[in-house]
């Protein structure tokens, strides 16, 4: 039992999607309970990829590879939690997005991914994203979090302005908002008024737990 | 005037220009609002600062076109005036232009990932977007097609591609982005980027942007260890940039970064230069260390 939950691991950390949807339905074959597969296989091998991106043994293929692969898996093994009216723990609500007048896509998604492999349930807004968007999705999904993208020093300011326009809405106190991108900093993450900021998508699985203490 | 390729070949240092983005923002363009429209609606601030920089001692401008390509266009609704784009860039970066300048056009990463199957673009699709945004800029009258702040191989390769089909004869430079511990966020190493740029033909090729002036050096010796002949590239930030209060600081002054430029030709760069955060003093300094 431990070894095809071992090899499970192995394929969400190798970044091999088949493999991994064929190992989650051997789990299940050898009566391994779904919920056994994610904690004990797929959660710490997405551990382990953050990681090794972290200390740079990994690169952003790799990490895409790696929830790809945890997705192949949860397809396989989310019918049978079903099944047993059993439920992945959903750690928190996340809205994300790149804020307005900035199109750069691809480490915001990137968070996002990392974000719902986690286990938090992560409601993206794309790229050029207008305040106003930003805070209609916090209202209507009840998020606990929003991230906040951005990739360029003049674009930077919209995370303030979307900052600025939660407290408007009386918004602010229910959600911790998470600053992200090349420019940002802790520094400018404390100037705004965010919560935190997060180097990368790793980092920002941690930051996110740490703030919703979960 | 001498074709590039000769002047590569003679061993004389090109100056490149510096910044375009963040010394276009000083100049009051909007956050949010690409260049390339500016290219179309307020082209002096383009031609001042290209003007600048020749003044400063640059022997190459860079026209205002690295986002210049149908898919970045696409974002901001400005796909249908491509064409018209492309050339006015390349028409503003010559008006700025002594007779001894070489104008070079960009072209920048589509900002899609190539990564089959998560990735939404394919090798093919990209080699056709860079092939045409190239054939409007070789149309145009262009000295080198300079392919800058790739991450990617295979989009790198899709670029070079497209430019030698659709601009056939004219130079290619080529500079890829280390900022991930010493490799592109793409995973990919100094020495593999030298490895395949050596095969495929550029006239030269090397770092841009980047995370530090640090990680370029490195990345530039490594590329020189892996391709000793090669003419080499280093067009790196002024530092990283942070914010003071409500203000980008890039802290590399001009000294320091004619101070890398002296190490980079040391290290086999024919083409130095600078990006985001370096400004016409940056080059002006970089070219006295050069002529001295």
């Amino acid at each position: 039992m431990s070894d095809i939950l071992n090899q499970l691991q192995e394929a969400v950390i190798a970044g091999e999607p088949e493999q991994a949807h064929e190992l989650a339905a051997q789990a299940l074959e050898a009566g391994i309970a779904p919920l056994d597969a994610i904690d004990r296989s797929l959660n710490p091998g997405m551990q382990i990829v953050g990681d090794k991106y972290e200390c740079g043994d990994y690169f952003i293929p790799d990490l895409m590879m790696a929830a790809e692969a945890m997705k192949a898996a949860m397809e396989k093994l989310e019918p049978e939690l079903m099944a047993r009216q059993e439920q992945r723990q959903i750690l928190g609500t996340v809205v994300i997005g790149t804020v307005e007048g900035d199109i750069h896509e691809i480490g915001k998604s990137l968070v996002a991914t990392m974000l719902g492999a986690a286990g938090f349930q992560v409601h993206d807004l794309g790229v050029d994203v207008p305040v106003d968007r930003f805070i209609e999705q916090v209202k209507a999904t009840n998020a606990n979090v929003l991230g906040l993208s951005a990739l360029l020093t003049t674009t930077m300011r919209n995370q303030e302005a979307v900052i600025e326009a939660l407290k408007e809405a009386g918004l602010r106190e229910g959600v911790k908002v998470v600053i992200g991108g090349a420019p940002a900093s802790p520094e400018w993450a404390a100037t705004i008024g965010a919560d935190a900021y997060a180097e990368n998508a790793n980092e920002a699985v941690d930051v996110v737990k740490q703030l919703l203490e979960v | 005037m001498q074709d590039i390729a000769s002047r590569l070949k003679s061993g004389r240092v090109i100056i490149a220009d510096g910044a375009t983005g963040t010394m276009l923002h000083k100049a009051g363009l909007p956050a949010g609002i690409p260049p390339e429209r500016w290219v179309l609606e307020n082209p002096d601030p383009i031609r001042d600062l290209q003007r600048a920089y020749v003044e400063a001692g640059s022997d190459l401008i860079i026209a205002c076109t690295f986002g210049a390509n149908r898919k970045r266009l696409e974002h901001t609704g400005l796909a249908d005036q491509l064409v018209e784009i492309n050339q006015r860039a390349v028409q503003i970066a010559r008006e700025a232009a002594s007779d001894r300048t070489y104008v070079a056009a960009d072209i920048g990463p589509t900002g899609e990932l190539l990564l089959p199957p998560i990735g939404k673009m394919t090798y093919e699709q990209a080699l056709e977007i860079f092939a045409e945004q190239a054939a409007v800029l070789a149309q145009a009258g262009v000295d080198v097609l300079y392919i800058e702040t790739m991450s990617d191989l295979n989009e790198m390769k899709a670029a070079v591609a497209g430019a030698q089909q659709a601009a056939t004869g004219i130079p290619i430079f080529a500079t890829f982005s280390f900022d991930h511990h010493g490799r592109t966020n793409m995973g990919v190493k100094p020495e593999q980027a030298a490895e395949a740029l050596q095969t495929l033909e550029v006239a030269a090729f090397g770092a841009n942007c980047g995370a530090t002036l640090e990680m370029t050096e490195e990345a530039v010796a490594k590329m020189h260890e892996t391709a000793p002949k090669a003419a080499l590239i280093a067009k790196p930030n002024a530092g990283k940039p942070r914010m003071v209060e409500r203000e980008v600081v890039y802290d590399a002054t001009p000294e320091d970064m004619a101070e890398y430029a002296k190490k980079f030709v040391a290290m086999g760069a024919r083409v130095v230069g600078g990006c985001c955060g370096s400004t016409p003093e940056h080059i002006k300094v970089i070219a006295e260390a050069m002529a001295s």
